[in-house]
């Protein structure tokens, strides 16, 4: 496996990291066979990927639709077991713990989802939804005090008490995800999960949403690993970016050094698919075009899973896997090319790289 | 607090003023706009009300016999007389109170047992869902009639062991209903969410699967009522039912059936409130299906 001292950057070992992500992986078995089930290979979800979240900061884990961004969350939040790997939260791993340490856990990391419409239970006023962490950590309080944490929440997510009375079909999607949010909330939680949270949401909302949840990071002192593929609302809400491509972390940096000097081929692509408001740099600014499709993660390719479509692939793209090094101060990146990629793409004055639009932000 | 609140939410203004009429509002709209319901409900209301006034609401004493038998339906005997001299009438009405108890009791009974092993096979899965889902599987096998009677054969008649035979017979098709239901709902989000706050497993279960799995389940006990009812008038019919002194409706066409040619009415009556029966309590379970729906009820204002 890989070198963890390698990959991990010295300054997260000190006690500002919150969460750590080591070498996790999780496959999922593939059923065959009509009469006598048996396992017929495995989807590698995740394969092998590490990073930390420091305290105070805002993680954006960012890639395709099956690149495995969902299923670390689940992992995060222990909704699956991983393979192998290990996720430490204030140094304990989450699956050392006890039923009371796990207890404990559920308080410290609460998550928003990504469907607003699914991820309240439709048989549920909103009030107690926002009220049911109270009534499993709490059980000695009393139903008034309940009601005014409530109403307390949802005050500080922007949503009038009478809300509480209301089933979550009576409700915008966006005000459904200020409930999601205020539910998160409501344990003082320290780290908040943001599984795809604004994707759903239409673009005026999802600048509410954004400011709304920024505020609240300054307000708590939140931690916020935020899952995302709008690229421009991740590089408006993140302090660090993780780019993953079918079950690994591509390219890791700084969200300023992500944005504007990729080094990954598969980041350079990504950034450059994402539209530019202006139709004259538009036309004329290089697209890295992708070729062929997503492979599958049941049978990823060997060496590098990313070399089947990679403009930059070589003969030892083929049999090497590359590790997340440390390329330049803070900036991580899988790729054997490195060098050559940062000498095309990131020379000083050259603008290849397009910059991605910031999201209105009108407060 | 609010200070850094920039906005309330956008858009969403035609919304704020929603007054959610209350419980007995939109239970009296609905069953204004659903005639089959509202028949169901009033029939259901007569036949509850006879079944507790049964006593005084029959003209005679239901076991009070007579040399006046096999009267054809007439003012002193509005739907005739048995074999044996005895009002029909006052046998039906005395009947409702068995035939009503059975039904509802048998389906509260299994309901209740049936749900509970469905939603524990489908929430925890691997060998729990194994060893439950074959059990039923094994009891699917067979016609719920065929049980209940190889009960009632195993336990004896009576009113206990009959109630008990027919719940225990409906157990797999509530546990088939309810596994299904959980199967789809345990993969929604907000059970995702439910796990991410801590709640227990009884808690997600009971409070967050069950609730939103009550739709087939109403309209599988609601038919299952109707079956109970024939279930009951079955095993009188076969001699396996409460007891010959009890006046059944089941019981009460069984024993009409030697005089079929020459006294219609002791099959046709009793036949008849088997029928509106089961009909009027299906036409309820609909309306209830639908009200339960929270989604429905307010949308379709």
């Amino acid at each position: 496996m890989t070198a963890l001292t390698e990959i991990m950057p010295r300054s997260d070992a000190a006690s500002d990291c919150l969460m750590e992500v080591r070498d996790l992986a999780l496959h999922f078995p593939v059923q065959g066979g009509t009469l006598f089930k048996h396992t017929v290979g495995q989807v590698k979800a995740v394969d092998g990927v590490s990073f930390s979240i420091r305290k105070g900061e805002v993680l954006g884990l960012v890639g395709e639709s099956g690149c495995g961004k969902t299923t670390i969350a689940r992992a995060i939040l222990k909704l699956v077991r991983p393979t192998s790997g290990q996720i430490l939260f204030d140094g304990m791993d989450l699956w050392q713990q006890d039923r009371a340490q796990q207890f404990a856990y559920r308080r410290r990391v609460q998550a928003v989802f990504q469907d607003p419409f699914s991820s309240l239970n439709p048989r549920m006023k909103v009030g107690s939804t926002v009220g049911e962490p109270f009534r499993i950590h709490m059980p000695s309080m009393k139903s008034a005090e309940i009601n005014g944490e409530v109403r307390r929440l949802l005050d500080i997510c922007g949503l009038p008490a009478r809300m509480a009375e209301r089933y979550p079909h009576e409700m915008s999607g966006g005000q459904r995800q200020r409930v999601g949010i205020a539910r998160a909330l409501a344990l003082n939680a320290e780290m908040i999960v943001c599984d795809e949270a604004v994707s759903a949401l239409d673009v005026s909302i999802q600048a509410q949403v954004i400011n709304l949840l920024m505020d609240l990071k300054d307000e708590f002192n939140l931690t916020y690993l935020f899952i995302g593929h709008d690229l421009s609302v991740v590089k408006h809400l993140c302090d660090r970016v993780a780019v993953m491509y079918l079950g690994n972390v591509v390219e890791m940096a700084d969200s300023e050094t992500l944005f504007d000097e990729p080094l990954h081929p598969y980041t350079i692509a990504l950034l450059s698919a994402v539209p530019v408001p202006d139709p004259v740099s538009e036309a004329s600014r290089p697209h890295v075009i992708l070729t062929g499709e997503i492979p599958s993660p049941v049978n990823p390719p060997n060496g590098c899973v990313f070399h089947p479509r990679c403009p930059r692939m070589s003969d030892a793209c083929t049999r090497m896997r590359p590790l997340l090094l440390e390329e330049l101060p803070g900036h991580h990146a899988a790729c054997i090319h490195i060098e050559r990629l940062a000498a095309q793409f990131t020379r000083p004055g050259q603008h290849s790289i397009p910059k991605i639009p910031d999201i209105p932000t009108s407060n | 607090m609010t200070d850094f609140v920039h906005s309330t939410p956008g858009g969403d203004s035609a919304r704020e003023d929603l007054q959610r009429p209350s419980a007995l509002r939109q239970w009296m709209s609905y069953m204004r706009r659903d005639k089959k319901a509202l028949f169901g409900l009033i029939v259901l209301g007569v036949l509850i009300f006879s079944a507790v006034f049964a006593h005084w609401l029959s003209p005679y004493d239901p076991n009070a016999m007579d040399f006046s038998m096999m009267l054809k339906p007439s003012l002193q005997h509005p739907l005739g007389t048995d074999d044996l001299g005895r009002d029909l009438l006052s046998r039906l009405l005395h009947g409702t109170q068995i035939s009503l108890f059975v039904g509802i009791s048998t389906v509260i009974l299994g309901m209740s047992a049936g749900v509970t092993l469905g939603v524990v096979a489908g929430y925890f899965g691997k060998w729990v869902d194994t060893i439950i889902m074959r059990y039923v599987d094994l009891q699917w096998a067979f016609p719920n009639f065929i049980i209940a009677v190889y009960l009632v054969a195993v336990f004896g008649t009576g009113l206990a062991n009959v109630i008990i035979a027919i719940s225990l017979a409906y157990i797999d098709d509530f546990a088939r209903v309810a596994r299904g239901m959980v199967l789809t709902i345990k993969q929604e989000q907000y059970i995702a969410a439910a796990h991410t706050l801590g709640a227990s497993d009884n808690r997600v279960m009971w409070r967050h699967i069950l609730p939103n799995a009550m739709a087939p389940i109403i309209v599988q006990a609601t038919v299952s009522v109707s079956y109970a009812i024939l279930a009951e008038a079955g095993l009188s019919f076969l001699g396996l039912g409460v007891g010959s002194d009890t006046p059944t409706w089941g019981l009460i066409l069984a024993d009409s059936r030697s005089f079929i040619s020459r006294a219609w009415w002791l099959g046709v009556f009793p036949g008849l409130f088997i029928m509106i029966t089961v009909l009027s309590i299906n036409f309820l379970g609909d309306a209830l299906r639908d009200m339960l729906d929270v989604r429905e009820v307010t949308d379709a204002h």
